[in-house]
This record gives structure tokens, C-alpha cells and sequence, in this order.
């Protein structure tokens, strides 16, 4: 035991004197989370819009009150004649255009229609979907609000309901996986660097030469990690929950026990790279491009794993990341208790398992 | 089996698939000798220690170290010896201090033997000023020496030294010896590999593998007249190149 103290004390020192490996351990998530947080949003606010208004009627007045109103439109320009659309598209600013047709308010009222054009710069397909979104939202409520006194028969109206993000905030989405990333590169990356770092100077076999035990070397090694990881899953939920006031709906507890199970597979992930390379560099990349590529791409964490092709889909199902992310959104948003969650958590044990004694049959492979 | 024997082997051999690396090789090594194990690059010299040191398995023959058996014993092995590898291995991002007392640690010592040992080791190198000092900022020549010191730490039976002059001025290797007699004479025995061979007439016997085999095994003197060579440098060639 206290050899085993010595040793995560060397650990320690290695880490906090080594800049890169303190600002990928501490600076890095908190960048991150703010980053995806702020910066990167899916969010519109004051997006530029263009009207052209054909009738300039009450109706018509009306609505382009109510869109300028909303924080979510800023109305830049009024056009007069359809030849200006694609030249205020152009020039860049300008995200989508209101196109009202003539005698909108006759024909609502005479023939119970009438007709807005939204046209959206669909440059950035999510920003336009999400436009039109908005506007067919305000445009519905107004709709709504006209037609209180009147009883139509048979009319559907849709009415959507946002559940568990109501107000569709993208650092709810963020979050989990930001979250999954860290604690993957910290687990995975750093010991995988650390690990090698010593096979690279030789200490490695200075240690095995000495009556510690190869396992003893291996545990003493990731333990560090363990703890910092678990410190960066807690300064991110608390990032999360204060800044961005994301709410974690579920037991903090579970939550901590998956979190903890995840570490210890991308651990495993970890010790498993440093068998199979022989310098820092080699450790790096194979953990950025086998690990930290598909986590970003192929997790679910900003594409939708049910929109893949199918192939890929099947491939996500091998990613331990896209079974986390589902656990703890499913712990933080939907607050769901472990039989919700049983699947996922085997699923990640088992492959936790599997990588354990994976790394342990090639470190003893290694060591002949 | 004869007590003053640290080092017996008899026959060992190490094959990696159909390449045989170590062909059954026989000697051994008496208490507080200064034993030269020499050959070529890739002669065989580097995988013969690993199996003596306990982190290679033999295919066959049979070897004791420190009395233990290679086979089957190779934790107490661990325990009674010291090791330096060619690859200088302190940890540049500790101190003097630090690094003692964390090689001091996995062997088990005391807190109270290993400042002992710290204080009398930092001494004895004269590293009093640099003590709190990252080992990274230190002269090579330095870093060896206490690299060599550290893996003393212990007071081990034998200390396997693999190329530990590499790379270091004639000065700092002829103190490097001292430092190596220094510990034979409190009855270490030190195995040690080398390719300088002005290095191998300082040991007390000298072997020299070709090709996986011991060719020649005495002390330098017998080898030379052995082979009616003027130095260990011609010996060695006679013989590297059959």
C-alpha cells in the first residue's frame, strides 16, 4: 500500500508539472462546455429578415408587428418588387424573406386563405429549417389569436410539444456529449500517453524489473486519471447546472456510478492503446482518430444516429460513447431511475469487461 | 549448490519462432566479481540479461540468480537485484530527492531508510546543491552516476548494468567505474554489458557472444594471450568476425 501511495504521489507530480497535460485535464472541458455552450448554438436570435409586403393592408401591418416584436426577428428591409429577393440574398445579410401576397386580408377574410411565402438562404440548412420554424410559429399563433371568437368546424390545428427540452436549447444536447468527449480524452488519451510515456524512457522497464507487479504498475498508473476524470465530470454537471441552468432530473447518485463506469471503460481503451504503440505521438493519434473521431461523429452526439445510413447505424452500436450519452440524458433530462437504463448499462459493462481483459491479455503478450 | 555462486546458468536458450536468439548458453558468476558480458549488436547479449533479470521467459535450460530460480522464482529475483538500462531511466520531471525516494519506495524501504539512503547517496555523488533540482537539468555524466546509485538503493546482491556508459565523455565513464568498483568492493556483484572495450578490461572476467553463443569466457588477460591479441579490441574482432 504504500509502495502503491509513492507511486500515484510520482503520477501526480508528472501531471501537475507538465502545462499540456494540465490544460487538456482542466482547461479543456471548461473551454469546451462554455464554447458549445455559447458559442456554438442552434439556436436564432435577431436573425436579419427582408419583407416584401404586396398589400399593405391591417392583416399584413399586423403580422410584421408581431414578427418584429419577437426577439428572434430583426426586419432589416422592406423590398417592393420580387427582383429584389435574390439580390438581398446576395448580399449576405439578410436570412430569409416574408413574401405577403396582394389583397392578403381580402382573401382571408373572402375565401378564408391567404398566402405568406417564407423564403429562407438555405446556405445554412439549419438555421433555415429553424426559421421557418419560428415564423410558421408566430404565424399560427396570431391565427390563433383572430380567430378566438370564431368557431371553425373542422379544422386541424397541430399543435407540437417540445418534451424534456421545451424550449429546444442546444446546450441540452451539448452537454452530454461534451461530457462523454472529456471524460473519453482524459480516460482514454491521457493514460494511453502516459503509459507509453514511460515505455518511451525506458522507466518502464525499470519498473517492471522491480518487485512490483505489472498490474501494479498499470492500476498505479490510471488511478490519477480516474480521480481527475471523475473532478471534470463534476465541474462539468456543475458548469451545466449553474451557468446554463440545465437541470439534472434524475439521481445524481446514478448518474455518478455511470459516469464512473464510462471512465473506467475508456480506461480500459486507454491501457489498450498503450499496448499496441510504442511512442506518445503513435498513442496520440490512434486515440484521436479511433477514439475521438467516432465519438464526435458516429455517437449520436451531433448527428442523429436514426438519420445514418444503415451500415453506419450499426457501427455506432460498438461506439461505449453512444451508449453513454443515452444513459445520462437519459438521467439528466428525463430523470429516469436504472430500469430505464438497465440495457445501456450492460451493454457498457460488457464492453468494459471485454476491453479490461483484452488490455490485460495483450500487456501479458507484451511482456514475453 | 556452491553459496559464493550468484549467477548460475547452465544451457539457457531463448528461440522466437524459428529464430533461436540465445543458443544454450553456460557460465557463472562468482560474489563481488565484475562481470563483462560482451557481443555485437544483436549477438543476443540484451535478451540473455532479460531472462536473467526475470522479465523474459527461457525456452530451456536452466539459470539461478541471487539463488532463486529463473523459472519459477522470479519475484525474489526481483527483490535482490538492481538494474540500469542502456536508456538513461530517472524521471526528468522529478528531483534529485524525489526520484530517490520514489525508487526507494517500490523497493520497499523505509521512510526512515530512505532518507537515510538519500542523504548519504546525494552526498557521496556531491549533488547537495542540485538535491531539489529537476534530474532534467542535469549534465548527462551526472543523471548516470545517480541513475547507477538509484538502482543500488536497495543494496542488491547483483546490479545488471546494460550499457550504462553510453554516450557519457571518457572522464565521467572513468568515475563511472569508480563508482562500479566502489560497489564490487562492498560485495556487489555487477554484471554489466558494454561495447567500449577499453570498458572490458576493467571487468574481472570478460565473455563475448557471437551469434546467440558464449565464444570465449576468462579474464582479460588469458583472453589476450588466448588469442595473441594486443588488447580486448583485437580479441573482439578476431572473434566477431570468425
Amino acid at each position: 500500500m504504500k509502495r502503491f501511495i509513492g507511486f500515484i504521489k510520482k503520477e501526480f507530480y508528472h501531471i501537475f508539472r507538465d502545462r499540456r497535460s494540465l490544460f487538456i485535464l482542466f482547461g479543456m472541458p471548461i473551454a469546451q462546455i462554455l464554447l458549445f455552450g455559447f458559442a456554438i448554438t442552434n439556436e436564432i436570435n435577431n436573425v436579419d429578415i427582408a419583407i416584401l409586403d404586396h398589400s399593405k393592408d391591417a392583416t399584413t401591418t399586423e403580422i410584421i408587428n408581431k414578427i418584429s416584436a419577437s426577439k428572434y426577428f430583426s426586419i432589416k428591409q422592406i423590398i417592393e418588387k420580387e427582383a429584389d429577393i435574390e439580390s438581398v440574398f446576395q448580399k449576405g445579410h439578410v436570412k430569409a424573406v416574408l413574401n405577403f401576397e396582394k389583397d392578403f386580408s381580402k382573401n382571408l377574410i373572402k375565401e378564408h386563405r391567404a398566402t405568406v411565402q417564407i423564403i429562407t438562404d438555405a446556405t445554412d440548412p439549419n438555421t433555415a429549417n429553424t426559421i421557418s420554424n419560428y415564423v410558421n410559429a408566430i404565424l399560427q399563433q396570431y391565427q390563433k389569436d383572430v380567430n378566438k371568437d370564431i368557431t371553425i368546424v373542422y379544422q386541424i390545428i397541430p399543435e407540437t410539444r417540445m418534451v424534456y427540452n421545451p424550449e429546444l436549447k442546444s446546450v441540452y444536447m451539448f452537454v452530454p456529449g461534451v461530457m462523454t468527449i472529456i471524460l473519453m480524452l482524459v480516460s482514454a488519451m491521457m493514460t494511453s500517453i502516459s503509459i507509453t510515456r514511460e515505455k518511451e524512457l525506458g522507466t518502464m522497464e525499470i519498473l517492471l524489473v522491480s518487485p512490483l507487479k505489472p498490474f501494479q504498475v498499470i492500476i498505479g498508473k490510471v488511478f490519477p486519471y480516474i480521480f481527475l476524470s471523475i473532478i471534470n465530470a463534476v465541474v462539468i454537471v456543475m458548469l451545466s447546472v449553474f451557468i446554463f441552468k440545465m437541470p439534472v432530473e434524475g439521481s445524481l447518485f446514478l448518474l455518478a456510478l455511470e459516469s464512473i463506469l464510462f471512465i473506467i471503460s475508456a480506461l480500459a481503451l486507454g491501457i489498450l492503446i498503450s499496448t499496441i504503440s510504442a511512442t506518445q505521438q503513435t498513442a496520440m493519434m490512434i486515440s484521436l482518430m479511433g477514439l475521438m473521431l467516432p465519438v464526435i461523429l458516429l455517437s449520436g452526439f451531433i448527428f442523429p444516429i436514426s438519420s445514418m445510413p444503415l451500415p453506419l447505424q450499426v457501427i455506432s452500436n460498438i461506439i461505449p460513447a453512444k451508449w453513454f450519452i443515452i444513459i445520462i440524458k437519459g438521467i439528466m433530462l428525463k430523470g429516469v431511475g436504472l430500469q430505464f437504463i438497465w440495457k445501456e448499462t450492460m451493454i457498457l459493462l460488457g464492453m468494459t469487461v471485454f476491453f479490461i481483459a483484452l488490455s490485460v491479455k495483450k500487456y501479458k503478450i507484451r511482456l514475453e | 549448490m556452491n553459496n559464493n555462486k550468484v549467477i548460475q546458468v547452465e544451457g539457457l536458450t531463448k528461440m522466437f519462432g524459428d529464430f533461436t536468439a540465445v543458443n544454450a548458453i553456460t557460465f557463472e558468476v562468482d560474489k563481488g566479481e565484475i562481470f563483462g558480458f560482451l557481443g555485437a549488436n544483436g549477438a543476443g547479449k540484451t535478451t540473455a540479461m532479460k531472462m536473467l533479470i526475470g522479465i523474459s521467459n527461457p525456452t530451456s535450460g536452466n539459470a539461478n540468480v541471487a539463488g532463486f530460480d529463473v523459472f519459477t522464482h522470479t519475484e525474489n529475483i526481483k527483490k535482490n537485484i538492481g538494474y540500469m538500462s542502456q536508456k538513461f531511466a530517472l524521471y526528468d520531471d522529478l528531483t534529485v530527492r524525489e526520484n530517490i525516494t520514489f525508487f526507494g519506495g517500490i523497493y520497499g524501504l523505509s521512510r526512515k531508510r530512505i532518507k537515510e539512503k538519500s542523504d548519504a547517496l546525494i552526498e557521496e555523488l556531491g549533488l547537495q546543491n542540485v538535491a531539489n533540482k529537476l534530474v532534467g537539468a542535469l549534465p548527462l555524466g551526472w543523471k548516470q552516476k545517480l541513475s547507477f546509485s538509484v538502482s543500488l538503493i536497495h543494496d542488491p546482491k547483483i546490479v545488471f548494468l546494460d550499457e550504462p556508459t553510453g554516450g557519457v565523455d571518457p572522464i565521467t565513464r572513468r568515475q563511472f567505474w569508480e563508482l562500479i568498483y566502489k560497489a564490487a568492493n562492498q560485495g556487489t556483484t555487477v554484471f554489466v554489458t558494454t561495447h567500449y572495450m577499453d570498458e572490458a578490461e576493467y571487468c574481472d572476467r570478460v565473455s563475448i557472444m557471437v551469434n546467440g553463443k558464449i565464444e570465449a569466457l576468462d579474464t582479460p588477460k588469458k583472453l589476450k594471450e588466448q588469442f595473441k591479441a594486443e588488447n580486448m579490441n583485437d580479441v573482439f574482432l578476431k572473434l566477431a568476425r570468425g
